[in-house]
């Protein structure tokens, strides 16, 4: 297969594929299936180490998800704030230590997970599966953030046009081709994450409950009236 | 006024046996279940004792219920709007197993299979959860009837504030005594579990106010766990959705008492309608501890004044529901009677299940190791009780004797006037001045006596028409379930991946 054709595959095709098998498995679950829908939460077997291993996991996943956001959404305001080194190094370390905190975090799931058994009992081979594509996908962003730096500015320039170019429907692969394989695995697997997200407990974060900031504490429920 | 009525209890605490007949009743219709063996949403715990999951009263641990903060206003102990966020991924107050036990079934194959050999076989105890040998720590009852008492008994929350000497009456040679205590879900007025969740998964009924949650809805922030004080709502392990007593109301849409009821042995349980004022509530959950008894009487209407029924009415009650409610035994012994009482209304989640506090047996005077009736003191008053006042009173009363001392001392009055009619060694005298003392009349007392003692199925169990045809909207389109009666499929929960 030529390098051309495997870009192709890699990073027009697969994309494509996994984004479409996103919303339509997303949203066939909810409706078929909305009870499976679930944090599946594990504290009640085991809550000794629980603590150490979810919570730092979260925080860091959800900054670091969150970092990629901004940067996907307002590549220009990124650019501006990183022109100047100190404020730069200042978003590099912290995205760096939420890195690791994930990593961190997520080796604590993963440890918890083998040594206890009762937690063993409610984790699925999809659970491992999961876990496996997460660790790989926390370490080699960690790498990525090492090996290649100022990636808050190079994801901004190079990344956040190809993701645009993907979600418009014209996709343009020139950037990421250029890209070292780190990186390149790096996106292949963010892809393959989400393409594989609807099978697997990552729905909840689909379901986050917002309501509950504004609603009246009780709840009623009448015959009919809906 | 905002009128609404509720399906609501009152167990009468001197009839229980602690036979555990309704416990079982309960665990073969609804918990018999993978992630659910360790759930008993009925259960009958030993008083003095720790109670299941293990010292569930203790909120200090638990961090159940509700409580008035420093600006004065009530806020959910164990989360809030501000806490829900950190709290969602590890819940600091979220019970686990420990404080339960560990499910276990026996090897009993191996008593078959078991290869010949010098010693007989046995059926080693195995977990439920992960199928390993287990060596079993704990169990539901494990101090039932006092087993263990000065183990376990010790650490019961409620014998806070008794003098040393209270506390050697309790179990003092030839005066111990214990109580049961049978507990389901209070389906609660003010609930703290439904307030708590995040994803409004919990709700109150409208009609009857049975307190469930939406399997569907519900996301496992495992918040309700925490959040009920009465440790009433539970995780299932497995499905990884919270679960709780749901006081059978497919039972009750078809005019059947709910499992346990029915099934009740010491014929304790009554079940009935009452009518009560929703505008009021938040007030009411506000009050001082020592007004909560009176403050949650002075919710529930009376279902006979023209006025209440009108406002009923207007409010969409049926006719049908507002004549039980007219009949209810509940509204004789919680406002007619006054003998019985919300348990620890301190948590302010206004319990609509209310217990009548047991008079301890009758004691004889010991004297020269020789029991001796002497006639004065055949009943003896409420405060040579072997149950300390105070004791009921943390219970029943939120630590104020004043409520537990009036249900008791018109319990006690009872067994006087019936004692004058049925045996006369009493003479009509004595009694009625126990009567007047109680303030109950003789009709009063014979219908406390007859309600408690001759009371028939129907006499203890007024269930309210529940209007099944309309309760079925609430699951399904009417015209839906009418196409597919008799085919429509029916899926097990199926865990998610
Ligand atoms: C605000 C958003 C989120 C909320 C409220 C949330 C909440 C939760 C909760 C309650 C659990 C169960 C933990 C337990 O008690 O065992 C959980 C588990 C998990 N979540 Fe999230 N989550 C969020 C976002 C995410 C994101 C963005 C990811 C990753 C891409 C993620 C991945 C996971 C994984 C892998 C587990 C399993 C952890 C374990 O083995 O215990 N979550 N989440
Ligand atoms: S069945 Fe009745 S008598 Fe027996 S333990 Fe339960 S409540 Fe008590």
């Amino acid at each position: 297969m030529s390098q051309h054709v495997l870009d192709q595959f890699m990073f027009v095709a697969l994309p494509y594929v996994c984004l479409f098998t996103f919303f339509l498995m997303t949203i066939y679950r909810y409706r078929m299936q909305s009870f499976s829908y679930s944090s599946l939460s594990s504290q009640f077997l085991e809550n000794k180490h629980h603590f150490w291993a979810v919570v730092p996991f979260h925080y860091g996943i959800l900054v670091v998800t969150a970092g990629h956001f901004v940067a996907f959404l307002i590549p220009r305001t990124l650019l501006a704030w990183n022109s100047h080194p100190l404020r730069l190094y200042v978003l590099e370390i912290t995205a760096l230590a939420f890195g690791l905190l994930t990593f961190i975090g997520l080796t604590g799931v993963i440890v918890r997970r083998l040594s206890s058994s009762k937690v063993r009992i409610v984790t699925s081979p999809t659970d491992w599966i999961l876990f496996a594509m997460l660790l790989i996908q926390t370490g080699s962003g960690i790498s990525n953030a090492l090996v290649y730096p100022w990636g808050s500015s190079w994801f901004a320039t190079s990344m956040a046009p190809y993701l645009w170019s993907i979600l418009k429907l014209s996709p343009d692969v020139t950037f990421v081709t250029a890209m070292p394989w780190m990186i390149k695995l790096h996106v292949v697997l963010a892809f393959l994450t989400i393409g594989f997200f609807p099978f697997t407990r990552l729905v909840h974060v689909l379901v986050i409950p917002n309501p509950y900031l504004w609603r009246k504490p009780q709840v009623v429920r009448w015959y009919g009236r809906k | 006024m905002n009128i609404r009525s509720q399906v609501s209890m009152v167990f009468h605490l001197d009839k229980c046996i602690g036979c555990h007949t309704c416990s079982i009743a309960c665990k073969n219709v609804w918990t018999d279940r993978k992630g659910a063996e360790y759930m008993w949403w009925n259960n009958v715990e030993t008083k003095p004792g720790t109670g299941y999951p293990t010292q569930w009263e203790d909120q200090d641990k638990y961090r159940g219920g509700w409580e008035k903060n420093s600006q004065d206003k009530l806020v959910i102990k164990s989360t809030g709007k501000a806490r829900v966020v950190p709290n969602i991924f590890h819940n600091p107050h979220m019970p686990s197993m420990d404080d339960y036990y560990e499910p276990w079934t026996y090897d009993y194959q191996n008593l078959f299979n078991a290869p010949e050999g010098a010693d007989q076989p046995i059926a080693k105890a195995i977990s439920m959860i992960t199928g390993e040998d287990i060596d079993i720590q704990a169990g539901p009852n494990w101090d039932d009837d006092l087993g263990g008492s000065e183990i376990y008994a010790a650490n019961d929350p409620n014998l806070a504030g008794l003098t040393e000497q209270q506390r050697l009456q309790l179990n003092s040679v030839e005066r111990l005594v214990f109580y049961y205590l049978p507990r389901i879900c209070n389906h609660c007025l003010n609930p703290c579990c439904v307030a708590s969740c995040p994803s409004g998964a919990l709700y109150k009924r409208g009609e009857d106010g049975i307190v469930l949650i939406d399997q569907k809805r519900c996301r496992a922030w495992r918040s309700c766990v925490a959040a009920c004080p009465y440790k009433k709502t539970y995780f299932n392990w497995f499905t990884g959705k919270s679960e709780k007593c749901i006081l059978c109301f497919p039972r009750l849409e078809t005019g059947q008492a709910p499992a346990c009821f029915h099934s009740c042995v010491g014929r304790i349980r009554y079940l009935g309608v009452l009518l009560y004022d929703a505008d009021r509530l938040e007030e009411v959950a506000n009050m001082p501890d020592n007004q909560l008894v009176e403050g949650q009487r002075s919710l529930i209407l009376n279902p006979h004044d023209p006025e209440v029924i009108r406002g009923a009415q207007s409010a969409g009650i049926p006719d049908s529901v507002i004549e039980s409610a007219q009949q209810s035994p509940v509204y004789k012994f919680v406002m007619d009677w006054k003998i019985a009482l919300p348990p620890h209304i301190e948590y302010r989640t206004l319990p609509m299940l209310f217990y009548v506090p047991p008079m301890s047996p009758v004691i004889a005077n010991f004297e020269d190791g020789l029991a001796n009736h002497s006639m004065d003191s055949l009943f003896h008053g409420i405060d040579q009780s072997r149950v300390p006042m105070q004791y009921f009173a943390n219970l029943f009363g939120a630590g104020h004797e004043g409520v537990v001392r009036y249900a008791m001392g018109k319990q006690l009055a009872v067994r006087w006037h019936r004692r004058a009619e049925t045996v006369g060694d009493v003479d009509r005298a004595t009694a009625d001045r126990y009567l007047h003392e109680a303030d109950l009349t003789v009709e009063d007392a014979e219908a406390i006596y007859r309600l408690t003692s001759l009371c028939t199925f129907e006499d203890r169990f007024v269930i309210p028409p529940m209007h099944r045809e309309q309760a079925i909207e609430m699951i399904k389109d009417p015209y839906e379930v009418k196409a597919e009666t008799g085919f429509g499929f029916v899926g097990g929960p199926q865990r998610g991946l």
